[in-house]
């Protein structure tokens, strides 16, 4: 049974511009296949990208030179609270459900997703969403709070144009859509695997994206429990946050960051899930403690909900909640950093790959170690008060999720495009882009350490001359974000040529053993001619060498 | 149309899915997701209440006696809705009695609301007037539009049951449909306790 999942019937089309069944634009439109939007919504993504790094590059441009005067204060505002709801909301999340909507039916072996409908609508209720808080722009201009939006400043008194309501509504909409994907992602996982894969020989990626899909069911309705009442003060003049008639600030700042901090590790938990197959699979070797890899995904699930007062420390809340949220704080690090371990033993006398893909993820291994460490600082109470609200935060986050989710989904493009395309990315074009990547991400964010250390707050529009590295450090790391964004860039041109002149690939072109490769590149319509059956981690393995060849987890 | 065909396809023998089907499964989670919507409405409105000791003023506002009847309706309305579902699974007619029933009582529910509501805004009690308008109306105003969202389902149900002899809803889809309302029910058990009843234990 096993050996006829080899067998085809038909030959490959090798390229997905020619697979029958995509053809013309109505075919994408219309799309309820997984592959289709798992592919729009990655496309969607980095078209939002694009956006969102030209609004942090005006960023830069602004705090180029002291005293500088390149935006107006509001524009500025609206440019970063913009820059960063669309980073968020626009590209981390469509970014890692395309890539879960994409890879976890082929992965376990599966026709499509649980409810392809539901998954079409996610999508669209994503582009509606986004296409609304962009809008705003047109509608009198975008919103200023901040991508966390702290009343009262994102009150109807401070700012009164339509741009926050528009946020608001925008990020509700979006909400819905990513909890329908999180439920589809969870049925589809918990019902629909192959024969025999079971859920201790699912790739580690699926896990990863089992345990998103938790977070996403269970945070995301606190955001929109709290974009409700926002918008109804803005609109219906509710008092939920309006301190003067007895509403509170802080509740907001609460329900916020309920839903924050595990949003942190909806953006991670793919990234994570991609190097887990990447490492592997160029070392040669078997991801070490894969056991203990999935279980502590869980732990930092269940943890993840209960560390979000540590965004909060200089709220005076109070000692007892602060030691209460440190500890939990310091805790979630752990199994945090036994992934990192599991991820270098790994590699550790494999025989490595140093392709395009590998080496972003080993770049990430270490810069996604250094914004953990600048991130586990924060939970020691005094150093928190001292940095909070400085740069120091700003290199923080973009070291976790530019440095972390960025670099190890952009390894991921690398490593699954052949799959999805048929046609192999250009390794020439990527090691130029990888480079620059590394140099213009390092070079323009890990000044801002040493600019928060020396006090620099966030979201100012500008600074005085003479304060001590400011402009030195400012200008620098401007300077390198030109490099960061035309890394991107030939990342795109990268994507876009490779399209039409990459090597055909063929089903395994890096020679994988999880389930995806068994298909054609890129699969077929129906993802599998007949449904594999599954009897170790390694099915490949076992179609080359014989089932149970890996002598474990062979129960058949 | 899932379950239908999980029912002529044998299971193979390695197969370790959960053995439950994906739309009630689907539906668990959507509700576990609708839990934590309205448990942070709840804790809004007893953070706010609390804070200043309101709660149990706030109370005395509201007419106990009439809701609480209302209520009564919407609480039989889950009652009649698993009538129906018995009644359906051994294919007799009263299903689509009880399901009429169901809709007539949840009707009566959100009929009560608007008069509460009705009543409240001839006071000047507007959602705008204070911290408790606010936190009042956002709760119920929630809650009684999932009511009407289940009652819509409710409908499209009973449409399905009434017109398609051939192709009757399948069980999970009614499944699926009572699960929800029911949820809708005990969302309302908080609700009550805590704004309602508040009064009674001071």
């Amino acid at each position: 049974m096993t050996q006829g999942a080899l067998e085809r019937t038909h030959e490959p089309v090798n390229w997905l511009a020619a697979v029958p069944e995509y053809q013309g634009i109505l075919s994408w439109l219309t799309s309820v296949d997984h592959k289709q939007l798992g592919i729009l919504y990655i496309m969607s993504a980095f078209g939002f990208l694009v956006i969102g790094a030209f609004l942090g590059l005006t960023i830069r441009l602004q705090l180029m030179f002291p005293m500088a005067h390149v935006v107006s204060q509001d524009q500025y505002n609206q440019i970063f609270t913009m820059h960063g709801t669309t980073m968020i909301f626009f590209v981390g999340m469509p970014l890692l459900f395309g890539f879960a909507v994409y890879l976890t039916p082929l992965m376990i072996g599966a026709r499509d997703m649980a409810f392809p409908r539901l998954n079409a609508f996610g999508y669209w209720v994503y582009i509606f969403g986004a296409t609304m808080l962009f809008f705003s722009f047109l509608a009198g201009g975008g919103p200023a709070a901040g991508w966390f939006a702290y009343p009262p400043l994102s009150e109807k008194g401070y700012l009164f144009n339509s741009g926050q309501n528009y946020w608001a509504l925008s990020l509700f909409v979006t909400g819905i859509g990513s909890v329908a994907t999180g439920i589809n992602l969870i049925v589809t996982i918990l019902t629909m695997r192959a024969p025999g894969m079971t859920l201790k020989r699912v790739p580690l990626f699926v896990w990863m994206i089992l345990m998103d899909g938790f977070l996403v069911v269970f945070s995301l309705p606190a955001l929109n429990a709290a974009l409700v009442m926002i918008l109804f003060d803005r609109i219906l003049n509710t008092k939920f946050f309006d301190a003067t008639m007895g509403g509170s600030p802080l509740l907001w700042q609460h329900f916020f960051w309920f839903f924050g901090h595990p949003e942190v590790y909806i953006l991670i938990l793919p990234g994570w899930g991609a190097i887990s197959e990447v490492i592997p699979v160029f070392s040669r070797k078997l991801l070490f403690g894969a056991g203990i890899m999935a279980a502590s995904t869980v732990a930092i699930t269940f943890l993840s909900f209960g560390v979000w007062v540590h965004h909060m420390f200089t709220t005076g809340l109070g000692f007892a909640p602060l030691y209460i949220f440190a500890v939990t704080s310091l805790l979630i690090a752990v199994p945090t950093g036994i992934k990192i371990w599991s991820w270098l033993a790994t590699m550790w006398g494999g025989k490595l790959r140093f392709t395009v893909s590998m080496l972003h993820a080993m770049a990430f291994l270490i810069q996604f170690t250094i914004g953990g460490l600048s991130g586990v600082g924060f939970a020691v109470i005094p150093l928190d008060w001292q940095l909070t609200d400085s740069y120091f935060v700003v290199a923080h986050f973009h070291y976790v999720l530019v440095g972390g989710m960025l670099f190890s989904l952009i390894s991921g493009v690398y490593y699954w495009y052949p799959k999805a395309t048929g046609r192999l990315m250009s390794e020439t074009l990527g090691l130029w882009q990888f480079w620059l990547f590394v140099i213009g991400f390092n070079g323009t964010f890990f000044v801002m350490h040493i600019l928060g250390i020396l006090g620099m707050p966030r979201r100012v529009w500008t600074y005085p001359l003479g304060m001590p590295g400011w402009a030195e450090l400012n200008f620098f790391s401007s300077c390198c974000s030109f490099i960061l964004v035309g890394s991107i860039l030939l990342f795109i041109y990268n994507v876009i040529w490779s399209f039409y002149h990459g090597k055909i690939a063929g089903p395994n072109p890096w020679n994988a053993w999880t389930l995806e490769w068994l298909a054609d590149s890129p699969p077929i319509a129906e993802n599998f001619e007949r449904v594999p059956v599954v009897r170790s981690r390694r099915p490949l393995w076992d179609l080359q060498f014989g089932s149970g060849g890996d002598g474990e987890d062979n129960h058949a | 149309m899932h379950n239908q065909a999980s029912a002529t396809v044998p299971v193979h023998p390695l197969d370790t899915n959960l053995k439950i089907d994906r739309n009630i499964l689907g539906m668990m989670f959507f509700i576990g997701s609708e839990s934590i919507f309205f448990l942070l409405l709840i804790l809004a409105y007893v953070n706010f209440h609390k804070q200043y000791g309101t709660g149990a003023m706030a109370a005395w506002h509201l007419d106990v006696m009439r809701t609480g009847l209302f209520s009564i309706a919407l609480l039989s309305s889950s009652f009649t809705l698993w009538l129906a579902e018995k009644a359906h699974a051994k294919q007799s007619g009263l299903a689509i009695f009880w399901m009429l029933v169901t809709i007539a009582l949840g009707t009566t529910f959100i009929a009560g609301q608007g008069i509460e509501y009705a009543g409240l805004i001839r006071e000047n009690l507007t959602i705008s007037r204070d911290m408790f308008g606010s936190t009042f109306f956002t709760l119920t105003g929630f809650h009684g539009f999932h009511v009407i969202v289940g009652l819509i389902l409710l409908s499209v149900a009973l449409w399905v049951m009434a017109r398609h002899k051939q192709h009757d809803i399948t069980e999970a889809g009614l499944t699926c449909v009572s699960m929800y309302w029911h949820f809708v029910d005990a969302v309302w058990i908080a609700v009550f306790s805590v704004v309602y009843l508040w009064r009674f234990v001071q």
